[in-house]
């Protein structure tokens, strides 16, 4: 032991080598949560920038300001960088950092594969950008993969997808995926085996609650992509046919593969996002979440109903009238236990004393916002409005209003809620303000008005339009407010960097919150817990703080 | 709640070796079935031949003996955990064994299919499922047998002890599950698909 406090004491004389050093071969739990989170921050700067230079493409009809080869490769990356390389990195690297913290664990069940599936990730992000380069090969320049995020077939096989650009890709989504696999597993293993003294199920966090099923749909929702894509390799590498038409093959098998996988990952997305809102709204409120049991029945029932709408992102292929009733049903129905949540989130905030801190404006914007995207959604899964709006520009800003209005909102309402923890530094409130109503109004300025060009009839994926059919200044507003996002994201990026260096220092509990992580100090140390903390409620701290009145006299 | 306080006597959490073991065979269970549904979604639409009629041969003394292997392996766990590691070590090799004679049996089965029928992965649907299907599993196998034959060295250099019949039984654990879906590889292979 007084070797390792020789070692802390000389810290800042280390060589920034050898810290480097140390970060490459961590297997802590809260350094790899936190370069996870890094690393899906480096991505979204790229991912979002490559949606700036498909909004100025598409600013005035006629532009070309890129190629329409360029186009088809800029969707196509700012697709699956955003899904693979942003939203699930951001999604295990709060998993990571906080699951073991909030149920009085050390470290994840298993450390060392907790280090592998990071590493698994980031070489997938490397494949996929090595592309630019060696996409075509030895010869001549690279390109990046342009088939589309689900690379529908015949577009992946040889004949349409000469080169390595759909190789990269694929190889990319196998190999984060097996990190994905991995961290899954750990996830699970590290809820149902480590949790401290007192911690039955139903004394969780809501956010472990919510992880557990996000690891759970991982498992059964990831592996089948990388069937898919091991599969494609075969096409491609061993003249396989699986998705080869002309032998007898289906092009149609991959899109129920794909979206077999496709369709649970948005509920993997947006239940850790559910999570943030679980613990920030409460806290902000003043008051315990409403209705703990039913919140936790409702996220079982959102996973098993996900696994089972996948096919209503097929209505326009052309299905039996059995199948399309079947999925319509099944997607209007995951509406019913999303609903219960929204109404319990309301009824915690009903009659508390609410203090609109940022990470609680972005909880607040997202409770909105993700009731929107619910209701376009709604609409989208009655098949026949469906084959009106499919693969239009309805499409893209129902899903951008999940996954950017649901998804990132309450992502960014979890970075002020945590950083204080993870750095010991407070978040610049005032900075923090200025980020939330940026991008609010980029937000609604791209999202909202988005969904009119697509009534209009305007298709996805196009590189650019005629003048004169009503879409010009629907498509000017959109990217406009792309502008007012891009400022919200570097004011974001600048407070993380001025708060980490001179930010007010936060102490262990700067919100006075209720959960076993506020307990430890800011931040953490390599062990989380001196002693192994034992629990009586779903609020260990309250508890604590008010032992006249504890939490495990009414639960 | 209130009534009894928690005390770190009766604290009791499943292993997590267990629980790991079992998440993995799900996702593994996951990739099976979508190599599965494709096996199945795609017989007799092979647009030339062979057909699996033809050409498959049902390779009952090989599955007999990969099947026979899970019981072995269960033998020889029971051994350990009764600290009898001579009888662990007589049935653990011949699980081995037994996982050798299986692979085997499919190396033959490729080379006769490859050599005399001319089936390869490139020809058809029937081979490129065919090929996938039982090279996936194949590929389960042989992983398997790598961490028998680890075992075995720890074994050799006299470092394996009553201990470690946990880590053993999760191990047994995965090589039951190989064995498992070699049952529903055979019947959709060799039963359904002729």
């Amino acid at each position: 032991m007084s070797s390792t406090t020789i070692a802390l004491s000389d810290a800042p004389a280390r060589p920034f080598t050898l810290r480097l050093h140390e970060w490459v071969i961590t297997v802590d739990h809260k350094r790899l949560g936190t370069l996870y989170v890094l690393y899906a921050l480096v991505f979204l700067l790229v991912g979002g920038l490559e949606a700036a230079i498909m909004r100025w493409q598409l600013v005035r009809p006629r532009n070309d300001f890129v190629s329409p080869e360029v186009f088809n490769r800029m969707f196509t990356m700012h697709g699956t960088t955003m899904i693979f390389f942003v939203a699930m990195p951001l999604v295990f690297g709060f998993a990571n950092y906080l699951v073991p913290l909030m149920i009085g664990a050390r470290d994840m069940a298993f450390p060392r594969l907790n280090a592998f599936s990071f590493w698994m990730s980031a070489l997938g992000g490397l494949f996929l950008y090595f592309s630019f380069l060696g996409g075509d090969g030895l010869y001549g320049a690279g390109s990046a993969p342009d088939v589309g995020w689900f690379a529908y077939a015949p577009l992946t096989a040889k004949t349409f997808s000469v080169g390595h650009s759909t190789d990269f890709w694929t190889l990319s989504l196998l190999s984060s995926g097996i990190g994905s696999i991995g961290t899954a597993v750990n996830i699970i293993a590290t809820i149902l085996c480590l949790r401290c003294p007192g911690m039955t199920l139903g004394k969780m966090p809501l956010l472990v609650w919510l992880n557990l099923v996000m690891a759970v749909l991982v498992i059964f929702a990831v592996s089948p992509l990388s069937a898919a894509q091991l599969m494609l390799l075969v096409d491609r590498y061993l003249g396989g046919h699986f998705f080869d038409t002309q032998a007898g093959g289906s092009a149609v098998i991959w899109m129920h593969f794909f979206w077999i996988f496709g369709h649970p990952e948005v509920y993997v997305l947006v239940l850790p996002a559910f999570a943030f809102a679980s613990e920030i709204i409460p806290v902000f409120s003043r008051k315990a979440i409403f209705g703990y049991p039913v919140m936790v029945l409702a996220t079982i029932a959102i996973g098993f109903i996900g696994m089972s709408v996948w096919a209503h992102h097929m209505f326009t292929v052309g299905m039996s009238a059995g199948a399309n009733t079947f999925f319509v049903l099944s997607t209007m129905a995951i509406a019913v236990p999303t609903g219960i949540k929204i109404f319990n989130w309301l009824a915690t905030m009903w009659g508390g004393k609410i203090r609109l801190s940022t990470p609680m404006l972005f909880c607040v914007a997202f409770l909105f916002q993700f009731l929107i995207a619910g209701l376009t959604g709604v609409t989208l899964a009655v098949a026949p409005l469906d084959w009106q709006l499919g693969n239009s520009y309805y499409v893209v800003a129902h899903f951008h209003y999940v996954i950017v209005g649901g998804i990132l909102f309450t992502a960014f309402g979890a970075f002020y809620y945590w950083f204080p923890k993870v750095t010991g530094k407070m978040c610049n409130e005032t900075l923090g303000k200025l980020h939330f109503w940026l991008f609010f109004i980029g937000f609604h300025l791209t999202f909202d008005f988005m969904h009119v060009p697509g009534i209009l009839g305007m298709p996805r994926r196009i590189y650019t339009y005629e003048p004169g059919r009503g879409w010009d200044i629907w498509n000017l507003i959109v990217s406009v407010g792309a502008l007012f996002q891009a400022a919200g994201i570097l004011v974001f990026a600048f407070n993380l960097i001025w708060s980490y260096l001179r930010g007010k220092e936060a102490g262990n509990d700067p919100w006075d919150a209720w959960t076993l992580e506020w307990s430890t100090s800011s931040p953490p140390p390599v062990y989380n817990y001196a002693v192994i903390p034992s629990v009586r409620s779903r609020r260990p701290l309250w508890d604590l703080k008010h032992p006249e009145d504890p939490d495990w006299r009414y639960e | 709640m209130s009534a009894h306080a928690v005390t770190l006597g009766d604290w009791r959490l499943p292993s997590r070796g267990c629980v790991g073991m079992w998440c993995l065979i799900a996702a593994e269970s996951a990739i099976f079935t979508i190599f599965v549904v494709a096996y199945l979604f795609y017989i007799g639409k092979s647009q030339s031949g062979p057909q699996p009629a033809d050409v498959l041969h049902t390779p009952i003394f090989y599955s007999i003996c990969l099947l026979s292997s899970s019981v072995t392996i269960h033998l020889a766990v029971r051994g350990i955990a009764e600290g009898k590691v001579g009888t662990f070590a007589l049935w653990w090799f011949a699980t081995i064994l037994l996982g050798g004679i299986f692979l085997f049996g499919t190396a033959r089965e490729w080379t006769h299919l490859i050599r005399d029928e001319g089936l390869t992965i490139s020809t058809n649907l029937f081979g490129t499922t065919y090929y996938s299907l039982v090279g996936l599993h194949g590929f389960h196998v042989t992983m398997g047998l790598l961490a028998l034959i680890a075992v075995a060295c720890f074994y050799f250099a006299s470092a394996l002890r009553q201990e470690h019949a946990e880590r053993l039984e999760i191990l047994s654990m995965y090589w039951h599950f190989v064995d498992a879906v070699w049952i529903i590889v055979f019947t959709v292979v060799y039963v359904i698909g002729v």
